[in-house]
């Protein structure tokens, strides 16, 4: 059933948000540190364990799981909606050079790094 | 009778409303890609319009939060439909499709883009502030954190003690990063080989911010979302560790 893949997402999500925060008070930050990373690299481990065991979802339970996949993007969509857009321009020029110049050159730094991988 | 009608319409199921308006940004994007004979950038419009919306909304209300100030979208609107709580349910639920051997090729590089992107972000951010006339070092390491992300500026600005106008231009150079990136990652995609697992984890490393690496690879590739999603998601927590701490002693050194 749906409701199972969204459950399964869900058991994750709590799962990493709680190992986040230990990670956070252990580093001192407080705060939920890398929660959903954690989720999502423990999804894949278990995931990967049950097919390596043969175990596949039923399609509607994995059709749960790719509802939610499906609602990304208008999520994204409707987070964009509500950023502090004016609160970016009006930064001003510190802000704009700040952001931008970080951004165009983080970005020119991925192939270069990428490589560090070919070897 | 027909105002009341309305005045209570507008005062009701305001998620219900949000999620109407996403869809038809999201159709109305589509028809547009189509006809543009360019569907690929589907994605990066709907959320460039997000963007407008947000601005307007802004302008519209003063307010901080974009179109969520707008009444009709208050609320358990907009606010809740783009909030971090579904953003992080979703983005964990695309992890459903990632192979382990793409994680185990791609993982210590993953590491690595993610120690050079904090740093590279936090140096170019303090460097520019310096170039501008800044010399406090408490108010340079604050604008360097906001060139990290727009989370890790006001947590180190908080924590250094900074005036609120400088907490609010960190939080401005980390809204232009996640907005610039979620607008240029599709068009700069093929440029820079954003194409494979790997190069979207360093990408992920590199840029960081979680919104706008989301909104930059899924506008470019929505395969790619997880692996990007998942550096993406320790840079902001190694942000609030290091700028407030290394970061503010070196730049603290450096300036006095």
């Amino acid at each position: 059933m749906e409701i199972l893949g969204m459950g399964f997402v869900a058991f994750f999500m709590l799962l990493g948000s709680f190992l986040g925060r230990l990670l956070g008070q252990f580093i001192g930050t407080g705060g939920d540190v890398g929660g959903v990373g954690l989720a999502m690299l423990f999804m894949v481990l278990t995931v990967n364990y049950l097919e390596n065991r043969g175990f596949n979802f039923k399609t509607r339970t994995e059709n749960g799981i790719r509802f939610l996949s499906a609602l990304y993007i208008p999520i994204i969509v409707a987070m964009a909606a509500r950023l502090n857009v004016v609160g970016a321009v009006r930064g001003g020029a510190v802000a704009i050079l700040a952001g931008g110049v970080t951004t165009i050159g983080a970005m020119f730094l991925v192939p270069l790094l990428s490589k560090l991988n070919k070897n | 009778m027909f105002a009341n009608a309305v005045n209570s319409f507008a005062g009701a199921d305001h998620l219900i409303i949000s999620i109407a308006l996403v869809a038809l940004i999201m159709f109305v994007t589509k028809k547009i890609s189509i006809m543009m004979g360019e569907e690929r950038i589907a994605s990066a419009l709907a959320i460039i319009t997000g963007l407008v919306l947000a601005y307007i909304g802004g302008r519209v209300t003063g307010g901080s939060s974009g179109l969520a100030d707008v009444s009709i979208f208050g609320g358990a609107g907009i606010g809740l439909l783009g909030g971090s709580m579904l953003r992080d349910y979703t983005i964990i639920s695309t992890a459903y499709g990632v192979k382990l051997k793409n994680l185990k090729k791609a993982g210590p590089v993953g590491v690595i883009s993610l120690l050079v992107g904090v740093t590279f972000s936090f140096v170019v951010g303090s460097i520019i502030a310096v170039i501008l006339g800044y010399t406090d070092p408490a108010v340079v390491t604050t604008i360097g954190a906001g060139a990290v992300t727009f989370i890790v500026g006001p947590v180190t600005g908080t924590a250094l003690g900074v005036s609120s106008e400088i907490i609010a231009i960190s939080v401005a150079a980390g809204l232009v990063k996640s907005i610039l990136t979620m607008i240029i990652t599709p068009f700069i995609a093929g440029l820079v080989g954003l194409d494979n697992p790997t190069s979207a984890m360093v990408y992920g490393g590199l840029i960081g911010t979680t919104s706008g690496v989301a909104g930059g690879l899924a506008a470019t590739d929505p395969e790619l979302v997880p692996y990007g999603a998942m550096t993406a998601t320790f840079y902001t927590g190694l942000g609030t560790l290091v700028a407030p701490s290394i970061g503010f002693i070196i730049v603290r050194a450096l300036l006095t």
